[in-house]
């Protein structure tokens, strides 16, 4: 039994990596998502316009503008002359706020009164123009605790980000990616692997070999595992050499998670080959599975805003519990008993996926 | 072809259209492209992604019993932002930052009313959890923002009134509640619209290279300008109506208001689809194989159209080279006329060049699509 389902391992990738179409899946994809995840995923700001109408004559208005001027998240302060051009401005996208500052701003401030400063920002861009609020109101609030004297202005609080000091989006993004990469890697093998043998009619003769059905599930799911743990592994080192993130946790913790994780992946993707009659149609499964996962992950935007009903549906999602594991084994060290406890349900979905696909493939044979 | 009669070329382009649409309605995978897709993506851009935090776990640590530090932990669970466990030791609630079922934690020092009474600053302490960025960043804004307020009020009631201060008065415009869900789900629209255009369009015609039947319909009298309009229009028409289908689904399912004409959208969107149908001919065209044309579709045309249209992801704070990238992407433009359709209205100097440099990048595809079909066969 070991010997047929070693030399189906050895026959299954040497299918892919002599098919050029194979080779290309497992090397481009991963590159491009590297690049364009990697570097284009971020909620920062940066590079953004601003523009500033200032109508008052006096210090304090000054103030506030050279704090605006000296910060480094803009890249042009524009000055604006009167208020009708406030409109113009942020309708037409060319900055994302005006800070306004009213005539008898420095007037106020010297007098001990309280004084405002309005703040206009583009709701189309709702992520930035909150970030883009609170940078111009940490530099009024500076101004403010300056410009009284004797005034009590309110204390600031202190912060300290654990795990990230510098909240850095890549670090967040890096080990991410172990997850979603291998994840995608996975899938379109696994749903390519059966689709292929179908369209080039090699299936039947599996089928008519001394092969049970467990061990063609067995020798089908070891091309996944191997190019998803060689792509998770590929990304890990990424992260730790090429973006100088460190490692906190358990590299084998780590790969143990990914065992079941892959595990459970595999038989989604062995469920897709198995109703797919091309590869063409493999690939679109793939696709259509991936595309959800993916945005319901956690991933793209935290689990705890989507709606109840969503975040029991996430549940079935393998991406969103490894993402957990990938992301907290990475920079918080996270101990075993969470890692087992975000790795159960992985079990719990292999153990379902896995025996579905064998028995849908032997279905499709009788 | 100096001088057909004005009937033909027209007649030969309906029937071919007709063919066109016979093919997309035969095959299950085309279905599934342009119906099932586009729902399952609409409801998941609708109701799965957010990026409004509105209610955060944090755990409160206080290590003061007083008045004064009682009444702090009241206005951070009284917060909408927050949803609080509190506990007297950091090290109770550190576990729970880990798993990631807390993230952030408040310490209260434990001679804080004392401090407060004298003046003293005491500033509490806020740890976030930094393997989530965007959240950490909430946390430590939003607590800010409490404390501010409370102290305020605190110190308030002692001096019987307020500190003057310099208060930030910031309005959003547009959104004045900032609620994601308005600037997600247009934004999806180009999404649902490039899975048509561009997709669909690739495989169902690049099925068609692969199969032979296109050297069959090159061989009759068809010219190539009558054979690409064929392709073109009953996409279009597709992707038209799966417009419709998502505004009307974001202004009645979603409540997004919309503030535009309905006529400007539809200009803006036919604008887009002309690269977008470009990029999908040109792909069928140049790979003529369903396999290679889904994979070029999905990674030239989808990933972009999500990823890098700043849909999600800003885009000026990418980097240059691939902000440089993003020009070209028609999605960009589509996107930005999308939700200043929806959420401002018909700002023309916005739409605009979006239209213009839309239609340039479609012209590009075409006349590249014109150039890869040949004429008769070789």
């Amino acid at each position: 039994m070991w010997q047929r389902i070693g030399s189906l391992i050895i026959k299954e990738m040497l299918a892919i990596w002599r098919d050029p179409k194979g080779r290309a899946v497992i090397l481009v994809p991963p590159l491009l998502q590297l690049v364009i995840f990697a570097f284009a995923m971020t909620m920062e700001v940066r590079n953004v316009d601003i523009a500033i109408l200032n109508l008052d004559t006096g210090s304090q208005g000054r103030e506030v503008e050279a704090g605006i001027r000296g910060a480094s998240g803009f890249d042009q302060v524009i000055q604006l002359q009167s208020v009708s051009q406030i409109q113009e401005a942020i309708d037409s996208q060319r900055v994302i706020a005006v800070v306004h500052i009213a005539q008898d701003f420095t007037r106020r401030v010297e007098a001990g009164q309280s004084a405002d400063v309005q703040v206009i920002l583009d709701g189309r861009k709702s992520n930035a123009s909150q970030i883009v609020n609170s940078y111009l109101s940490a530099i009024i609030s500076r101004v403010s605790a300056a410009a009284y004297s004797g005034g009590t202005t309110p204390d600031a609080i202190r912060v300290r980000h654990w795990y990230n000091p510098n909240l850095e989006y890549a670090w967040f993004t890096l080990p991410g990616l172990v997850a979603t990469i291998t994840l995608l890697t996975t899938i379109i093998v696994t749903a390519l692997s059966v689709a292929r043998e179908r369209e080039l009619g090699t299936f039947d003769q599996l089928l008519v070999s001394p092969l049970r059905p467990l061990e063609i599930v067995v020798g089908k799911s070891a091309p996944g595992l191997t190019f998803g743990y060689l792509h998770g592994t590929f990304f890990i080192l990424v992260a730790i050499f090429g973006f100088k993130i460190p490692f906190a946790g358990s590299l084998l913790a780590l790969y143990g998670a990914m065992f079941f994780y892959l595990l459970a992946v595999i038989g989604i993707g062995l469920f897709i080959s198995a109703i797919s009659a091309t590869q063409q149609q493999a690939i679109l499964g793939a696709f259509v599975f991936a595309s959800p996962a993916v945005l319901l992950s956690g991933f793209m935007s935290p689990i705890e805003n989507m709606p109840g009903w969503m975040q029991v549906a996430t549940q079935i999602n393998p991406l969103r519990h490894f993402l957990v594991v990938a992301q907290g084994v990475f920079l918080k060290d996270l101990p075993l008993a969470d890692v087992a406890r975000n790795t159960f349900p992985l079990v719990l979905i292999a153990m379902a996926t896995l025996p579905a696909a064998a028995w849908l493939l032997r279905k499709k044979t009788s | 072809m100096n001088a057909p009669p004005l009937a033909a070329p027209l007649r030969r382009t309906l029937s071919l259209a007709r063919k066109e649409t016979f093919h997309i309605f035969r095959d299950p995978s085309s279905i599934l492209i342009a119906f099932i897709l586009p729902l399952i993506l609409l409801l998941l851009f609708g109701f799965g992604i957010s990026l409004d935090s509105n209610t955060i776990r944090i755990g409160v640590v206080v290590q003061d019993a007083r008045a004064d530090a009682r009444s702090l932990v009241q206005a951070f669970a009284a917060s909408d932002y927050f949803e609080i466990v509190t506990a007297f030791d950091q090290t109770a609630l550190e576990p729970d930052l880990v798993s990631g079922d807390l993230r952030g934690l408040v310490v209260i020092p434990p001679n804080f009313s004392e401090r407060m009474r004298a003046r003293d600053p005491v500033p509490i302490e806020v740890v976030t959890d930094g393997s989530q960025p965007n959240t950490a960043q909430f946390v430590a804004n939003y607590a800010q923002g409490v404390y501010a307020v409370w102290q305020t009020r605190q110190l308030g009631d002692a001096a019987l009134a307020a500190p003057a201060a310099i208060t930030p008065q910031p309005r959003f415009w547009f959104n004045a509640e900032l609620t994601s869900r308005y600037n997600l789900v247009p934004g999806s629209t180009a999404v649902v619209m490039t899975i048509i255009g561009t997709l669909l369009t690739a495989l169902v015609i690049a099925r068609e290279w692969e199969r032979g039947t296109m050297e069959a319909v090159l061989a009759t009298p068809v010219s190539r300008a009558e054979l690409l309009l064929s392709k073109i229009v009953p996409y279009f028409l597709l992707g038209m109506s799966s417009l419709v289908l998502c505004a009307v689904a974001a202004v009645f399912v979603f409540d997004v208001p919309f503030r535009g004409s309905v006529l400007a959208l539809v200009a803006v969107a036919a604008a887009f689809l002309l690269p977008a149908l470009g990029q999908g001919l040109l792909i069928s065209a140049v790979t003529k194989n369903q396999f290679v044309a889904a994979q070029l579709a999905l990674f030239t045309g989808f990933l972009p159209a999500t990823l890098l249209s700043g849909f999600i992801f800003e885009i000026s704070a990418m980097p240059l080279p691939i902000r440089t990238v993003t020009t070209v992407i028609p999605a960009r433009y589509f996107v930005t006329s999308l939700q200043t359709l929806f959420l401002a209205g018909d700002v023309w100097s916005v739409l605009m060049p979006a239209i213009v440099k839309m239609l340039a990048v479609g012209g590009f595809f075409l006349t590249l699509t014109w150039l890869a079909t040949p004429k008769r066969i070789a």
